[in-house]
């Protein structure tokens, strides 16, 4: 059988959510067996294979140019997207910075009172957007995956659902925030 | 006509970043700059919270070493509470402290960095990763799984939650620890003794000193907190930073004025700020953290094995190493040195009392809390109004004062290895792997987290495509 093709990304968030992926612990080695890790922060494989992906697992929420390029790349390329965790699902923590405008925001922290030479980073860097945005308000999301971030079980049942080609059944503290 | 080598993103780091090689007329390397490529600005939009919600906010920061976070966060509070933690408390936030140090590096050494090693710099890069480890060595790869777990166990025990526990408030902590989590945490030390064990002893004998030089090796200042006599510290202590060879620069500074020794650049193509030593100024007042830093500022571990792995590492190389790659030999060591600590605090009759937090409302102004994470010293510092609202928030983080240390780290590896022109995928990966070393954590760096696809352009100085290297 062909092995499941899967990518991750990781946009605006804490790594925690790709932390907690990794606490399935040994599971993961089974799962290798069913499915197979493309592009990935774990992996070296940088760009979204041209013959696409199965299932996406995105991590965090939009906050930057690039964020916005490769959410929808992986959107073309996936065959199912889930937004995995509170920020990619409601922008949670990142979002708090709504509201203020990125250059202000940029000179409060690398201006003259905050630094001693006061440069900007406006160079090779990606701008910022003005609001930070969960990831189904820039393309079409699959499945939602709720926690801060989502327990590991959660993940591991979500996962093997898929690979079982069966619907997610999420219910009661699976759909908890936070 | 000067050309320039683009690596993005750097994979198999936690967060978003890249690097620009710059090359001469001559195809040589001239210069190279690591970019760190995302903010979220948590020093802007903590302002107006309360400090009750500071641990659990700012652990938001990173998901890898959230205790980081939420200790830094609660020592801090401390301060403005101005109590004294219960000394069960301290054991306790000391216990969690030292299980996130040994998951955090095991990520670090068995997920991420060791598939260069034990797979090959210049492996295929579609399987040189956990899963191609996996593969290749099972055994050290489960091993290395197991170890992490048995870190995170200990958060969980704690905690109740792997990542982001809601546990170390103000004041102290809102659970004691239960005689039966300190049986599994005793019961379970054996295996991940016996894991460091086998490693430290595999690493030893695939890398002598001379092959620790791969990643290149520069001098420069060294940070950590130091207990007394100089012990190797995590939690309190005192600032210390040393020379390229161990003579003292700085000893006994009181971590709560850091600002009078540490003050931050910036530069207009990274979001990561420069902290340097401020008499020396920028860029030459570089010094470096983390595992290798704290190596080399400490006198000794304070744990017999771990002090005689010190002494072994010192006799092979000198007081202070200034190898990139022995980042990983101090990381085991450390994670060695963690385990047998565990012990110490179980072994500790205070461990199980109940009385774990000091109730009190806001009686200071303006609080630091600091304390050395998995990567380096991490500071927190709070000015709250009489209401415990933040009125201003700065943190500075472990992996930011090594920037000036992964820049200078990319150029010198660069060096090494690109002549004339000429470049591969397995050189690139050689780079990608000296910012590995220093276990970069960019979410807590900005503030941040990302990763693209890697394509490497290189381009004439008016920005011509001359040609393209793909990591794929």
């Amino acid at each position: 059988m062909d092995k499941v093709r899967v990518a991750t990304v990781w946009f605006s968030g804490c790594a925690g959510c790709h932390m907690s992926l990794l606490d399935i612990d040994e599971t993961l080695i089974d799962l290798l067996d069913r499915i197979q890790f493309f592009n990935s922060p774990l992996t070296d494989l940088k760009s979204f294979p041209e013959d696409g992906v199965d299932v996406t697992l995105i991590e965090g929420a939009i906050a930057n140019e690039e964020h916005l390029e490769i959410a929808r790349r992986a959107r073309e390329k996936s065959g199912i997207v889930i937004a995995m965790g509170d920020c990619a699902v409601t922008g949670n923590v990142p979002a708090l910075r709504n509201g203020m405008s990125p250059d202000r925001m940029i000179e409060a922290i690398y201006g003259t009172e905050a630094t001693t030479n006061g440069a900007l980073p406006y160079e090779v860097v990606p701008r910022l957007l003005d609001r930070v945005r969960p990831v189904h308000e820039v393309i079409p999301v699959d499945y939602f995956l709720h926690g801060c971030p989502p327990p590991p079980g959660l993940i591991a049942k979500a996962i093997l659902a898929l690979l079982d080609g069966v619907e997610p059944q999420l219910s009661g503290q699976d759909l908890k925030f936070g | 006509m000067e050309k320039q080598i683009h690596i993005e993103p750097v994979t198999r780091i936690e967060g978003h970043a890249k690097i620009t090689v710059f090359l001469d007329d001559a195809g040589d390397v001239r210069d190279a700059q690591f970019h760190v490529t995302e903010l979220r600005g948590f020093e802007k939009f903590c302002e107006g919270r309360t400090l009750w919600e500071m641990p659990g906010l700012t652990a938001r920061i990173c998901g890898i070493c959230p205790v980081s976070h939420i200790l830094a966060s609660a020592k801090a509070c401390d301060e403005i509470l101005a109590v004294r933690v219960p000394e069960t408390a301290v054991l306790l936030r000391r216990l969690m402290n030292l299980g996130q140090m040994v998951q955090s590096h095991a990520l670090s050494f068995y997920y991420l960095s060791a598939p260069d090693f034990l797979l090959g710099w210049d492996a295929d890069p579609a399987t040189r990763n956990v899963v191609g480890l996996v593969a290749e060595n099972p055994e050290l790869a489960r091993k290395g799984i197991r170890l992490r777990a048995f870190g995170q166990g200990i958060i969980d025990r704690l905690g109740g939650k792997r990542i982001h526990p809601a546990w170390a408030v103000p004041g102290g902590v809102n659970r004691s620890l239960a005689a039966e989590d300190r049986r599994w945490i005793l019961d379970n030390l054996p295996e991940a003794m016996d894991t460091i064990r086998t490693t430290l002893d595999l690493f030893r004998r695939s890398f002598d000193c001379e092959a620790r030089g791969m990643l290149g090796e520069f001098t420069s200042m060294y940070m950590g907190l130091v207990g007394p006599d100089g012990r190797w510290e995590h939690y309190d202590g005192l600032i210390r930073i040393v020379d390229q060879d161990g003579s003292i620069v700085v000893e006994g500074h009181d971590p709560s004025r850091y600002f009078d020794i540490i003050v931050e650049a910036s530069a207009p193509w990274t979001y990561l700020k420069f902290p340097h030593y401020e008499p020396m100024g920028f860029p030459d007042g570089m010094y470096r953290v983390g595992p290798l830093g704290r190596v080399n500022v400490c006198e000794s571990f304070g744990t017999p094995e771990a002090d005689a792995e010190l002494e072994a590492f010192r006799a092979e190389a000198s007081r202070c190493s200034g190898k990139v790659f022995d980042y990983h030999y101090t990381r085991l060591l450390e994670i060695l040195a963690s385990l047998e600590r565990i012990r110490r605090l179980l072994d500790d009759g205070r461990i199980l009392s109940p009385r774990v937090r000091a109730e009190a409302g806001v009686n200071q102004l303006e609080g630091v809390g600091i304390h050395e994470a998995p990567r380096g010293t991490l500071i927190h510092h709070y000015q709250v109004d009489e209401n415990g609202l933040i009125e201003r928030a700065n943190f500075i983080v472990s992996t930011g004062h090594n920037n000036l240390g992964m820049n200078r780290a990319v150029a010198e590896i660069a060096k090494m290895y690109i002549h004339k022109g000429n470049v591969t995928e397995g050189m690139l990966n050689r780079i990608e792997g000296g910012i590995r070393a220093y276990d970069p954590c960019l979410s807590c760096s900005v503030h941040a987290v990302g990763q693209m696809p890697i394509v490497l352009h290189v381009v004439d100085a008016e920005g011509r495509l001359l040609r393209t290297v793909s990591k794929e």
